[in-house]
């Protein structure tokens, strides 16, 4: 029922959680109007940065602020840092003027993970909704890169529009490929998409998986969160396998200044990966 | 496509689960396949809305031409979706046009022919409003949610 793990540091060698460490910008990639990646190199110190799927980085743009983002590279290659990032705010927009070379302030990896190891065995459906796809492809490379411990994986992706799809190419690639089931979705579209059109949610039905012996990971806007889970309740799926990533006002990452706090949890130290059983009481509730 | 085929295909379908053979029947009486070529309508805005359609294979999206703009998709039906409900609540006119966006195959079932059979018929009247009203409301819902505008951004009041 609980996350694989809790602020797991164990290849990372002892870092002062409170203090930045500065890493480069070593490639920029623009994924939609508003949406962007960038990898990043430790500038000093050890060079691998070892991660679980599900955590994220407090990142610092120096003279501007500091945010938490997931991480949304590969574990499975730890020499390069990976974060996705929606231009929506002061620190995401100065971020997003960032070039190759400059520097970052980096705090982490925070948070506990998605539950991989829990999820071995059975079938996965991961279900995202807009930039909620980068928090999860982590899980998703993870399971490629250990196909044969899991029974079927379906990705199940919304978006505003067609330009609003991130991770393009990857995309296609999985879904052109034999180990993912892939459906993707926009909620408005003009005729010249091929694709669906309609909210995430309805596309719970269409996919193939067990619904009694299944991990369920979910990534999205709060509100697109709560649906998918009714949908996922209706067809059978039990709560203790539901998985859900919260956002909040996460400032220290350690679980200390409260801020992100929702009811008896606090998210950076607690989350941001909830069993949906731990969380229902809290969960869209517009008191937290 | 022989009757019995297609008596085979209603009978399996979720939608027509657990009804009675001889309304099974007669349902199968009200059907044939269809086949749509891509940009095919199945339904057009303001047409008179007799039919609905069970989709075997393919893709068809519900779609609304805003002037200025052009066509609009708003939602997309495939395999084994329904489409179709204005045959069953007045004035029984479509209200989106409802295209074909690849070959798809379905079948067309006479809303008409089934209505009047449901004023007499009770049973599969209850039984078919109870399914069409649980379809109609989950169109509803995601129809809620696409309004929400979930993916927005949220920083813009």
């Amino acid at each position: 029922m609980a996350t694989d793990q809790k602020n797991n540091h164990s290849k990372t060698p002892f870092f002062d959680p409170m203090l930045p460490r500065s890493f480069r910008i070593v490639r920029f990639q623009q994924e939609t109007a508003e949406t962007f990646s960038i990898e990043l190199k430790p500038v000093s110190g050890q060079k691998e940065f070892f991660f679980e799927p599900g955590q994220f980085n407090m990142l610092y743009v120096f003279g501007t602020g500091e945010i938490p983002i997931s991480v949304s590279g590969d574990p499975t290659k730890p020499e390069v840092l990976i974060h996705t990032i929606r231009a929506v705010g002061n620190v995401t927009r100065s971020m997003n003027n960032l070039k190759v070379g400059d520097s970052i302030g980096v705090r982490g990896p925070f948070g506990a993970s998605w539950p991989i190891k829990a999820a071995e065995g059975n079938d996965v459906i991961i279900v995202t909704g807009g930039i909620g796809l980068a928090p999860l492809r982590p899980v998703i490379y993870h399971m490629l890169a250990h196909r044969e411990k899991f029974g079927k994986i379906v990705l199940l992706c919304g978006t505003r529009t067609p330009k609003d799809i991130i991770f393009h190419k990857e995309l296609e690639k999985w879904y052109a490929g034999a180990e993912l089931e892939v459906h993707i979705t926009v909620d408005t579209a003009l005729p010249s998409w091929r694709g669906n059109v309609g909210v995430v949610t309805t596309l719970i039905g269409k996919a193939h998986f067990d619904h009694s012996r299944c991990t369920a990971m979910v990534c999205g806007p709060e509100i697109m969160m709560h649906f998918t889970v009714q949908e996922l309740q209706k067809r059978g799926v039990d709560n203790k396998n539901i998985h859900v990533s919260m956002e909040r006002n996460m400032q220290c990452g350690i679980g200390l200044c409260g801020h992100c706090q929702i009811g008896p949890r606090i998210v950076c130290k607690d989350g941001p990966v909830f069993c949906y059983e731990e969380i229902k009481g809290v969960f869209t509730k517009r008191e937290f | 496509m022989k009757l019995e085929s297609l008596a085979k295909i209603l009978k399996e379908h979720p939608f027509l689960e657990g009804l009675e053979q001889h309304h099974l029947d007669f349902i199968t009486g009200c059907a044939s396949n269809v086949v749509f070529k891509k940009n095919e309508f199945l339904f057009r805005a303001g047409d008179p809305g007799n039919l609905f359609y069970f989709i075997r294979e393919g893709q068809v999206v519900v779609e609304i031409y805003i002037p200025g703009k052009g066509p609009t998709e708003i939602q997309s039906r495939g395999k084994g979706d329904v489409t179709g409900w204005a045959w069953l609540i007045p004035p029984y006119r479509s209200t989106f046009d409802v295209r074909a966006a690849e070959l798809t195959r379905a079948i067309v079932l006479d809303g008409t022919c089934l209505r009047e059979k449901m004023e007499t018929e009770h049973d599969l009247g209850f039984i078919l409003m109870k399914r069409f009203a649980a379809l109609i409301a989950e169109r509803l819902e995601a129809t809620r949610i696409q309004l929400l505008d979930i993916y927005g951004d949220r920083s813009k009041k």
